[in-house]
C-alpha cells in the first residue's frame, strides 16, 4: 500500500493556486523530498497532507484514510514538525515531550517509557530537563521532531527541517532524519539541493504549485544531462517556467 | 485525558510567567488597599467591588496564552493531533478556574486583615463567585481565538477591567450617573457579578439567584462563541 496518494491536489487561495492538481504516491517507508524555491507550493501540499488545511479540490490518502472524510484516523497516523520550531517555550524538553504522551492518551507507563526512548534516540539526554525556550536552533529542531515521533507516526512530515541552521546542527539532523529510512515515511521539504539529494529516496521538485519532476537524484540528472544535481534542478525549474 | 494533558501544560506556562501573574493579583490588591485607607467606602464594598475587579484580569492570562500560542507553531503541532475544539478550549479553561479562585481568596484574605468579618458568607462569596470567574476566562479565550497578542493585550487588558470598573458599580454606585446608564449596567453580567458578592457578604440572598442567572446568561453564550471563534480559527 502507498502510505501516501495524492490525486488532483489543489489549493487556492483567491485568485492564487498554491497547489495545482498534484499527483502523487509515495511508498511505505519511503525518504520523500519536496524540493521548490519559496512560493513553490511545498508547505501548502504538507499542510494539506497533514490536515491543517482543507484542499480547494481533489483528494489526498494516508494509508488509504482519506484526510477530507477520515480527517481524525488520518491524524492518528501522522506527526509533523513545522517549519517554524513548533515546542513550548516554558516547559523543559522532558515535560515537551510527556505533554505529548498525554496528548496521545499514552498511560503513565508508556510516556515514562516513551519519554526515555525518544531522548535516548534524538540524543536529548544533555538538554532533557532545560526549558525548551532557552535551547539553541538546533536543539529546538531536533526537539521539535522528537515531539513529532512521539505519536509513534506511520508517516512523518518535516517542513524545512534544518532552515537556519548551523552546518554541524544540519550534518546532525541529517544522521537524525536517515535514522528513519525504512521505519517510518518521511516526507520533507527543503530548498537545499544538497538535503534532498543526501537524504531523499526520491525527490519531486516544484514551481508555482506543479510538479515538475519526479524521481531520484540520478534519475533527475539523467532526466536533464546535468551532472550535478543542482543544475538539474535549475533547468527543470527553468524548463518548467518556458 | 488529552484536555488534562495539555491543561497541564497550560497551567505551567501560566505559573512560569511571573510578571503577569504578579501584575494580576498585586494590581487588585493594591486597589483594596487604597481604597480602604483612603475610607470612602466600607471594606465590604471594596472587597466585592475588588474580588469581580480581580477576575477581570483573568482575560487577560487567558487571551494571551491563546493568541501567543495561535501566533507560534506549536498550535499547529496539537492542531495536526487528534485533539477536539472542546479539548483546547477546556484545556485552557481548566487551570485557569483554581487561579481565579485563588485570586479571590488571596483578596477576601487582604480584606479580612483589613477589617471583613470572616464567616461562612465570605466563604460562599468565593464560591459563588465561579460563574462570573468562567465568564471572564471565556471572555479571554474568545478574544485569544479571535485577536493577535498586542490586541488581546489592548482589549483584555484596558477595556475589559475598565468596563468591569465603571459598569458594575464595584467603586462607584450607578445611582450616582442613574438614566439609561444606569439602565444599561443593568443589562450587563458585571453589575450582577458585584451585586452578587455584595449580597452574599452580607447575608442576604434573596436576589442570589437572579444575579447568578444573569452571569451565566453570559458565560454560556461566550463560551459557544469561544468555541466557535477556536474551530474557525483552526480550520483556516
Amino acid at each position: 500500500m502507498n502510505a501516501v496518494k495524492t490525486v488532483g491536489l489543489t489549493k487556492k487561495y483567491k485568485d492564487v493556486t498554491a497547489v495545482d492538481g498534484l499527483d502523487l504516491d509515495i511508498k511505505e517507508g519511503e525518504l520523500f523530498a519536496l524540493l521548490g524555491v519559496n512560493g513553490a507550493g511545498k508547505t501548502t501540499t504538507l499542510r494539506m497532507l497533514s490536515c491543517l488545511c482543507r484542499p480547494t479540490s481533489g483528494e489526498a490518502f494516508l494509508m488509504g484514510k482519506s484526510v477530507l472524510s477520515e480527517t481524525a484516523a488520518a491524524k492518528e497516523l501522522i506527526g509533523i514538525s513545522p517549519q517554524e520550531t513548533a515546542v513550548a517555550p516554558n516547559l523543559s524538553v522532558k515535560e515537551n515531550l510527556e505533554l505529548m504522551c498525554g496528548i496521545h492518551g499514552f498511560s503513565r507507563e508508556k510516556k515514562k517509557q516513551k519519554t526515555a526512548e525518544i531522548s535516548e534516540r534524538l540524543r536529548l539526554s544533555e538538554v532533557i530537563n532545560r526549558r525548551a525556550g532557552r535551547l539553541s536552533g538546533g536543539w529546538q529542531r531536533r526537539l521539535s521532531i522528537a515531539l513529532a515521533l512521539v505519536g509513534e507516526p506511520k508517516i512523518l512530515f518535516l517542513d524545512e527541517p534544518t532552515l537556519g541552521l548551523d552546518v554541524i546542527a544540519r550534518s546532525e539532523l541529517w544522521e537524525v532524519i536517515r535514522s528513519f529510512k525504512g521505519s517510518t515515511t518521511v516526507i520533507l521539504t527543503t530548498h537545499y539541493m544538497e538535503e534532498a539529494e543526501a537524504l531523499s529516496d526520491r525527490i519531486g521538485v516544484m514551481r508555482s504549485g506543479r510538479l515538475l519532476a519526479l524521481g531520484t537524484a540520478d534519475e533527475l540528472k539523467k532526466l536533464t544531462g546535468a551532472e550535478k544535481f543542482e543544475d538539474a534542478f535549475i533547468r527543470i525549474v527553468k524548463e518548467g517556467r518556458e | 485525558m488529552r484536555m488534562l494533558a495539555f491543561a497541564g501544560r497550560n497551567t505551567k506556562e501560566i505559573l512560569r510567567d511571573p510578571l503577569n501573574f504578579a501584575f494580576g493579583l498585586g494590581f487588585p490588591l493594591a486597589v483594596l488597599f487604597l481604597l480602604n485607607a483612603i475610607g470612602v467606602f466600607d471594606i465590604g464594598t471594596v472587597s466585592s467591588g475588588t474580588a469581580v475587579f480581580g477576575t477581570a484580569f483573568m482575560p487577560l492570562f487567558a487571551g494571551m496564552l491563546l493568541a501567543k500560542d495561535r501566533e507560534s507553531a506549536f498550535l499547529q503541532r496539537l492542531y495536526a493531533a487528534p485533539m477536539t475544539s472542546a479539548d483546547f478550549i477546556l484545556g485552557y479553561a481548566l487551570p485557569m478556574l483554581p487561579i481565579a479562585v485563588l485570586q479571590n481568596l488571596i483578596c477576601y484574605a487582604a480584606a479580612v486583615v483589613c477589617g471583613l468579618g470572616f464567616d461562612l458568607n465570605t466563604v460562599l462569596a468565593i464560591i459563588l463567585n465561579i460563574p462570573a470567574d468562567l465568564l471572564f476566562i471565556f471572555i479571554g479565550l474568545l478574544c485569544g481565538s479571535v485577536f493577535n497578542s498586542k490586541q488581546v493585550g489592548g482589549i483584555c487588558g484596558a477595556l475589559i477591567t475598565n468596563l468591569t470598573i465603571w459598569l458594575s458599580g464595584a467603586f462607584m454606585p450607578l445611582e450616582m450617573i442613574g438614566g439609561a446608564y444606569e439602565k444599561a449596567a443593568h443589562l450587563l453580567p458585571f453589575y450582577h457579578a458585584v451585586a452578587l458578592q455584595r449580597e452574599v457578604l452580607s447575608g442576604n440572598f434573596a436576589d442570589a439567584p437572579a444575579h447568578t442567572v444573569w452571569v451565566l446568561a453570559y458565560t454560556v453564550p461566550v463560551l459557544a462563541l469561544a468555541l466557535a471563534a477556536f474551530r474557525i480559527d483552526e480550520k483556516q
